[in-house]
């Protein structure tokens, strides 16, 4: 996993569901670059066309919150999210997005402090978000314990594997 | 000092004490599938998963596609059979069944004391029955397929204490609203919720259902009532003796105490597009309805079908209103039958639909247009849920519904109960 991630930001505001990073509609789709092709659909039509592979997603509280739905996560991994911060995040998409490798950064109030298209680098043990185009510094919650050791792992199903596969 | 759920979780961990913020692996007593997760399968077979850990204690619920409604969902249903037999996984709720929740309930899956594990974010509900519930996704149902055990981090524990009287005409639904709608959607992020107070002993199950279920729409990873004498007759009418009640040790610090009081509260409605967005629904009243929508595992109960009936018994819905109803099980919908709720709800106009998810997730049976307007007794109305992103959706009680069903507009459900 990379520790370091630079890109440029995509920027939300609070309460972004699950039904808005993956409609409910396309649940059926079971293969991940399917289910890629409709990341963040319910709140930004336009983010697949823009986004590429190591951009950042920013939002303010509660970020994945509502359902269980792992398709949240996967439609976010398979369009390559380098890092999502935000406020705080929903606590089931907490678990799917960490156990698929994906990392997540708690830094509070950024939402505001960045614009669209703004060019991030997060350091992600470190604690830190540079603002490259504002030249501002934040200071992010930096990831430590069994979230990273899943994540250093490659994501849990390979922790596991190691562990109980058969 | 220690919460009822720290002894749950402390008990399934093997472990004595435990605090709020460690992490710890539990044994999980039930751990539940949904036929929208077959990642679940992919998952545990990524893994190296041969044989499921313990069949006995796997149950997979095929209800939000409930009959299949496209070939994808059909081809995902016959891969979950396929795997249910192959596993000798007994318990496989196939589409004749209903919602996973209701289910557990119906058949008395969850009880006192017991860790349940649903691959659904209301899996909350079961504290109605002093179980432990939570919700995970795919890749962590399958850990507990493979392992029996999940990893999880003990929550800080929030106590919200209802006091008070409950006026005639307002509901669980109601009270759960105005509390939402107080603290915020993201006011108990993972942590636990206990619901407490004097108006528990006014609460059936299913009203204690109705509330710790929507808990999740205040992000609570698990909502807890302490058995009382309700949910023992409860538990003797489905002949369950084999549980286990633990009791929060008298000094234990929450980590928010909060209390309510219900002996004022009007009817409430959440208005789009978010579940805290709550207000009472006098101001909203006139606001013309296209759907009106009752089912889901927060208010698709006989109790709720029965408020409907009794509102619309002898008369007709609107003329530019439809009414769709989704009975939350299979238990339910007889029940319904046997009662004549569903013949009277029927004439009045009604849409019957086969026990499921149904809309309620926005995949099929009873999708919104773009510029509709629903209003539902189920419980999330974000952008897209029931169909297009750009219908409205209002969260009531039943009695909201189907007097909105009656009137073809949000109207005050008080004066249609007599
Ligand atoms: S009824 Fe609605 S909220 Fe309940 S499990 Fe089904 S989709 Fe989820």
């Amino acid at each position: 996993m990379e520790k370091i991630v630079k890109g440029k930001a995509f920027v939300y505001g609070a309460n972004i569901d699950t039904d808005q990073i993956y409609p409910g509609r396309f649940l059926d789709l079971t293969d991940p670059k399917d289910v890629g092709k409709h990341a963040m659909e319910g709140a930004d039509p336009g983010f697949r066309q823009e986004f590429k592979p190591g951009d950042i997603i920013v939002a303010s509280t509660n970020f994945g919150c509502g359902s269980s739905r792992e398709h949240a996560a996967v439609t976010l991994k398979a369009v390559g999210v380098g890092v999502v911060l935000a406020d705080s995040f929903g606590r089931i998409f907490y678990r799917n997005a960490i156990n698929l490798g994906i990392p997540l950064v708690v830094c509070c109030g950024i939402a505001n402090h960045v614009k669209k298209n703004d060019i991030l680098t997060v350091d992600i043990t470190g604690g830190k978000v540079i603002n490259e185009t504002t030249g501002v510094t934040h200071e992010s919650q930096a990831l430590t314990g069994y979230a990273m050791n899943i994540l250093e792992n490659g994501g849990i199903k390979s922790l596991i594997k190691s562990q109980y596969g058969q | 000092m220690m919460h009822a759920i720290e002894k749950i979780l402390a008990k399934a961990a093997g472990l004595v004490s435990i605090t709020a913020g460690e992490i710890i692996n539990c044994k999980v007593d039930l751990a539940g599938i949904n036929d929208l997760y077959l990642q679940t399968i992919r998952s545990f077979y990524e893994m190296g998963g041969k044989r499921v850990h313990d069949p006995k204690k796997l149950v997979v619920f095929l209800d939000h596609y409930a009959p299949a409604s496209t070939i994808a969902q059909a081809d995902n249903q016959k891969q979950f059979r396929e795997f249910c037999w192959n596993q000798g996984i007994d318990l496989l709720m196939d589409i004749d069944q209903g919602v996973c929740h209701q289910i557990i309930a119906d058949k008395g899956l969850a009880h006192p004391g017991m860790v349940v594990v649903v691959t659904d974010s209301h899996t909350t509900t079961h504290g109605a029955f002093g179980a432990f519930g939570t919700g995970v996704g795919a890749t962590d149902l399958a850990i507990i397929m493979m392992t029996g055990q999940l990893w999880f981090r003990v929550p800080e524990i929030i106590r919200i204490n209802l006091e008070g009287k409950i006026p005639k005409g307002i509901y669980a639904k109601d009270i759960i609203l105005d509390v939402i709608g107080k603290v915020g959607a993201d006011f108990a992020v993972y942590k636990g919720v206990e619901i407490a107070g004097s108006v528990l002993k006014e609460l059936s199950i299913a009203d204690r259902m109705t509330i710790c279920n929507m808990t999740t729409e205040m992000g609570a990873k698990t909502c807890y009532i302490q058995p009382d004498e309700i949910t023992f007759s409860y538990l003797r009418e489905k002949a369950i003796d084999n549980y286990e009640i633990f009791t929060t040790d008298s000094d234990f610090q929450y980590a928010a105490d909060l209390t309510f009081d219900v002996s004022d509260l009007k009817p409430q409605i959440a208005a789009p597009h978010s579940v805290d967005n709550v207000s009472s629904i006098a101001e909203f009243i006139g606001t013309p309805i296209n759907q009106a929508y009752l089912g889901s595992c927060t208010n698709g109960r006989v109790e709720d079908l029965a408020i409907a009936a009794t509102i619309l018994k002898g008369k007709k819905i609107h003329s530019r209103t439809r009414f769709i109803i989704v009975p939350a099980s299979k238990n339910v919908l007889l029940e319904a039958i046997n009662k004549g709720y569903v013949q009277t709800l029927i004439e009045a106009g009604a849409t019957f639909v086969t026990p499921g998810c149904a809309s309620c997730l926005g995949t099929h049976e009873g999708l919104l247009a773009s510029g509709e307007t629903c209003i539902t007794a189920t419980n999330r109305n974000f952008p897209g849920r029931m169909g297009s992103t750009k219908a409205n959706i209002y969260l009531a009680s039943p009695a909201a519904v189907a007097a909105a069903a009656l009137e073809g507009k949000i109207v005050d459900p008080s004066g249609y109960l007599d």
